[in-house]
């Protein structure tokens, strides 16, 4: 089968698998999962096969697999879909299928598979099962499929148009998902419930989805297409874009364009200003978290910003003054990362604090993507997605082993609460080792893991770059190390701190298998990218052949970018941030353990900053207060009660007292102006049918006799027209 | 040679005989059969134009082939129907099937 | 008068004849026998237009199914409609009416303009031409596949409809 025809079949299985669980698999829950998980291995399959296809290519770059079809005619061409797999989408797939496929494998063990149906939960649709399976397990499915469909969509997307299309799904998938269980409800009043987060999720990410279009819109006007090919690899269109000077004045078309399509991911990928969805998507099902923060969702935005990259830096190069939307993405970038990593520090729920680094971590990226490190940000894209994904799982695994504890026990305690748990190392083995190996990715633990050489890479670029922003990501490295043996320390080590953690237990082999190929993955998918320069090492991979990842995503620009010289201060600020922020964290949670009922340490030394990381900066305060509150009072107060109540409805009620008077008058008039003639009218109609009703036999065959009568009528006319009888 | 018109007239012919047995026949099935008659005429239509003003296009023989499977179609529901009708009311005269008249 | 067009009145007079007696017939398996008589006399007529395949299916769809399903379906019926009973309805006259003179305006029309004669082109690869354009996606592989889900749907309809209800 030729490429092209695969790399168009790659979002289809997913898609096919969400229809037949839906139509046929809905009530069988064994037969919805292996239809899930079998045609997310086929796409996997032929993602692997595109994959290698393309890395086997030589020049692969400069020639790209595609095809397109005419889709949607317009006056002069049409609108395009096609499907393109050039480097970087390449990279995309090797990672997005083969993370979507376990958490889709985890999933059937994160729902019980195999546990009886507790009758009690059949009732409560909508809350998470208390014990035993998940009821709506085969809906589960069928969204993660949908979700996996819009992802590919977006993966092999040849034009914007197509890639929005994907994005949309996946806005409408995770709103599903996060607000899979609807019916949950907290005691606490305070707490965001699935649904609220549902659409908060929603309606955040729709602010910037709606600026990411009239960027698509704006792009389509000066251009006339879409194509990526078209606009982005073609120097004529990006120049005359660079040139040409939009409405807002000092900003060219491309600048203005790629401001918009920024906000979209601003939107998509959780930065400030629009990160607050991000930590309340936690409550869906932890796989969904996964699924959102490593494989799909968040990754999308920045995978928008590194296709759109030659659009973002049209008329830069290498050396000189950052472009408009370079410069906001630098600095809302780097601003992000360590904000949203001295949030993390202070958070309690083991999920939220992944949320928070995830928030920083995309930070990372889109502030590489600013100061021009292209490759970088790719490849930190996929060491992310892996050992992210290998967190989110094992935090989910965690938090299962602790629901066990408590279902156990019958504390009355919130499982995901990390001051609840500690020496979890014992109880579940695998899970300790998998998520170590993920978070000394995360934190960058030197040499060995894979994040350790991507986020080396953003920082050796970014000291050559912009100093601002190099030590506004050393500054958050620090941090993200530190929470992370904060997380570790509080969850695996030490002495159990409650009742159900002691209880707690090893999750099933479906839920550790996907947690041991990621952490695979997490520690060896550093070494495609060891540079070339790195001392001893860049020597030893290059002979290897492994380190290939710069020269073949590099590939998809142009301009082939030069790997910047290797500097040794910022690999020494790399590893000390690194290993310093570890030993901190081990330092302030690990060597002295903490006690059942203890404080965080952190709490007295940083006395009000504390509660204000652990309120998040009261950022959802604020908003609610700017945003949410004046919108309610405007529709409750001013249109309501003012407009509604009081003009509208006052009006309404003169205008009725008027038409009474007026009705009371005619009605003495119609009765011999306007009553009597239709009356008559209807009379006559009422002979006139019956009259008719004779040919209405009911009967097919009269009617038909009636059909040919006119018919052969008709074909008598016509015959005399032909011989000229009748003009 | 035998000319287009003849074989335009016989299926003419066949159609109108067909149209009789549809307008006057009471028994459901002969109606059916008449409307086969119809449909066949129809066929030799397709045919004959094919041979005649298109022998090298074989579309007219596809377009045939699809009004094969359409009258096959046509005549397993219209049978069907016919022994369900029977079922429940035991009659297969079209004049009985009164059900849905006012 | 040449002997193909001798072969196709006498095919013509078969076609005909054995038509009015389905329409006309009292016995209605005596109806369905003609009425593969008239099925198979069209067949003759494809060959004589030399459409092989055209014959071929005629024989096999409309005589080995269509009318078996008739012949079928006049037996299971049969109880309720002696043969000695009326077999047309009060119409009739008006139908046949109708039917004669749609034949007359019908014939008035076809003898109007001059068709052309029969043209002599060699037709022997008409049947792999036929497979081709049905197969292939240049031609009509998509209107071909929906009439045989149609098909395949008005099977099933059919036994759903005349199954027998639990």
């Amino acid at each position: 089968m030729p490429i092209e025809t695969l790399i168009w079949l790659i979002p289809v299985p997913p898609l096919l698998s969400f229809f037949l669980i839906w139509l046929f698999a809905n009530r069988n829950k064994a037969l919805s999962h292996t239809i899930a998980i079998v045609l997310m291995a086929i796409s996997w399959i032929i993602s692997l096969y595109v994959f290698l296809t393309a890395i086997t290519t030589e020049h692969f770059g400069a020639e790209v697999f595609g095809h397109s079809v005419p889709w949607l005619p317009t006056g002069d061409g049409a609108l395009n879909m096609g499907v393109m797999v050039d480097p970087l989408t390449a990279g995309m797939l090797f990672f997005v299928p083969l993370t979507c496929l376990l958490i889709f494998i985890y999933s059937v063990g994160y729902h019980n598979f195999g546990g009886r149906l507790d009758p009690h939960d059949v009732h409560s649709t909508g809350s998470p099962a208390h014990n035993g399976v998940e009821p709506m397990y085969s809906r589960f499915f069928a969204f993660l499929s949908l979700f996996a469909f819009g992802m590919l969509l977006l993966v092999v997307a040849d034009n914007l148009l197509m890639m929005f299309v994907g994005w949309e799904i996946m806005g409408l998938c995770s709103y599903l998902l996060i607000g899979f269980w609807h019916g949950r409800n907290y005691d606490d009043p305070k707490k965001i419930t699935p649904r609220q987060a549902a659409v908060k999720a929603f309606m955040t990410t729709r602010v910037g989805d709606v600026f990411m279009m009239l960027g698509i819109v704006y792009l389509y006007f000066h251009t006339g297409t879409l194509s990526f090919r078209e606009i982005l690899y073609n120097e004529d269109v990006l120049h005359h874009l660079a040139e040409t000077p939009s409405y807002i004045v000092g900003l060219s078309v491309a600048a203005m364009v790629g401001l918009l399509l920024f906000a979209g991911t601003v939107g998509k990928s959780a930065q400030f200003p629009l990160h607050v969805w991000l930590p309340d998507a936690m409550e869906g099902p932890t796989p969904v978290s996964a699924m959102i923060h490593a494989a799909t969702m968040v990754s999308a935005g920045v995978y928008a910003m590194v296709r759109m990259f030659p659009l973002m830096s049209a008329g830069w190069h290498h050396g000189e003054a950052l472009t408009p939307p370079m410069m906001a993405m630098g600095f809302i970038g780097a601003f992000t990362a360590l904000f949203a990593s001295t949030i993390a520090v202070a958070q309690r729920d083991v999920k939220k604090v992944l949320a928070y680094s995830t928030i920083s971590q995309l930070g990372y990226m889109i502030a590489a993507l600013g100061i021009g490190a292209y490759i970088a940000a790719a490849f930190h894209l996929i060491t992310h997605a892996f050992f992210k994904a290998l967190l989110f799982l094992g935090s989910g695994s965690v938090i299962h082993g602790v629901e066990h504890g408590v279902h156990h026990t019958h504390e009355h305690i919130d499982p995901q609460d990390m001051f609840n748990m500690g020496a979890l190392r014992k109880k579940m083995p695998i899970t300790f080792w998998t998520f170590l190996i993920g978070g000394f990715a995360l934190s960058g633990f030197p040499f060995v893991t894979a994040g350790f050489w991507s986020k080396d890479e953003i920082l050796a670029d970014a000291f050559v770059a912009n100093q601002l922003v190099f030590w506004v990501l050393v500054i958050s490295a620090f941090l993200t190390a530190f929470y992370t043996m904060r997380q570790i320390a509080l969850t695996f080590l030490g002495e159990p701190r409650t009742h159900s953690a002691e209880h707690a237990q090893e999750t099933a082999w479906t839920m550790t298998t996907p947690l041991v190929i990621l952490s695979f993955f997490a520690i060896f998918a550093g070494f495609v990218g060891v540079p070339e320069h790195f001392p001893a090492l860049g020597e030893l991979f290059h002979n290897l052949n492994v380190n290939r990842f710069h020269e073949f995503i590099g590939g998809t620009l142009i301009e082939h970018p030069e790997a910047v010289e290797f500097n040794v201060f910022p690999l020494l600020a790399s590893i000390v941030v690194g290993v310093g922020g570890l030993t901190l964290g081990w330092l302030v949670y690990g060597w002295k353990p903490l006690k059942a009922g203890q404080p965080d340490p952190l709490a007295k030394p940083l006395g009000p900053i504390y509660t204000l990381l652990e309120n998040k900066y009261y950022f959802d305060e604020l908003y609610d207060f700017i945003f949410v509150r004046p919108a309610r009072w405007i529709s409750e107060v001013l249109v309501y009660q003012v407009m509604d109540k009081n003009i509208i409805d006052g009006f309404l009620h003169g205008v009725a007292r008027v038409a009474v008077a007026i009705g009371i008058f005619f009605k003495g008039a119609e009765k011999v102006i306007i009553n009597d003639p239709p009356d008559r009218l209807a009379d006559f109609t009422q002979w006139l049918g019956r009259s008719f009703r004779v040919i209405q036999t009911g009967r097919i065959q009269s009617y038909l006799l009636i059909v040919m009568l006119v018919a052969v009528a008709f074909g008598g006319v016509y015959y005399l027209m032909l011989s000229g009888l009748v003009k | 040679m035998v000319p287009l018109n003849w074989y335009l007239t016989l299926a003419a012919a066949l159609f109108c005989i067909g149209l009789y047995g549809v307008l006057s026949r009471r028994n459901a099935v002969a109606i059916l059969m008449g409307v086969e008659l119809m449909m066949n005429a129809v066929i030799i239509n397709l045919v004959a134009f094919w041979r005649y003003l298109q022998p090298t296009n074989i579309n007219g023989q596809v377009f045939a082939v699809i009004v094969f499977a359409v009258a096959a179609a046509e005549a397993s529901v219209g049978l069907a129907l016919i022994i369900s009708i029977y079922r429940r009311r035991n009659s297969v005269i079209a004049d009985e099937m009164n059900l849905m008249k006012w | 008068m040449s002997i193909s067009q001798i072969l196709f009145l006498i095919v013509g007079a078969v076609t005909l004849i054995s038509a009015v007696l389905v329409v006309t017939m009292r016995n209605l398996v005596h109806a369905a026998l003609c009425l593969i008589a008239t099925l198979f006399s069209i067949a003759v007529l494809f060959v004589l237009l030399d459409a092989g395949f055209m014959a071929a299916v005629q024989v096999v769809l409309y005589i080995g199914a269509i009318a078996i399903l008739i012949i079928f379906a006049v037996m299971l019926t049969r109880r309720v409609m002696a043969d000695g009973s009326e077999q047309t309805n009060s119409q009739w006259p008006l139908g046949l009416a109708i039917a004669a003179a749609a034949l007359a305006s019908v014939a008035a029309l076809l003898n109007a303009p001059v068709w052309p004669a029969l043209p002599s082109v060699d037709t022997s690869l008409s049947i792999s031409a036929l497979g081709k354009a049905l197969a292939s996606p240049d031609g009509y592989v998509v209107p071909f596949q929906i009439a045989s889900v149609l098909l395949t749907v008005a099977l099933v309809g059919a036994i759903a409809v005349a199954g027998e209800k639990k």
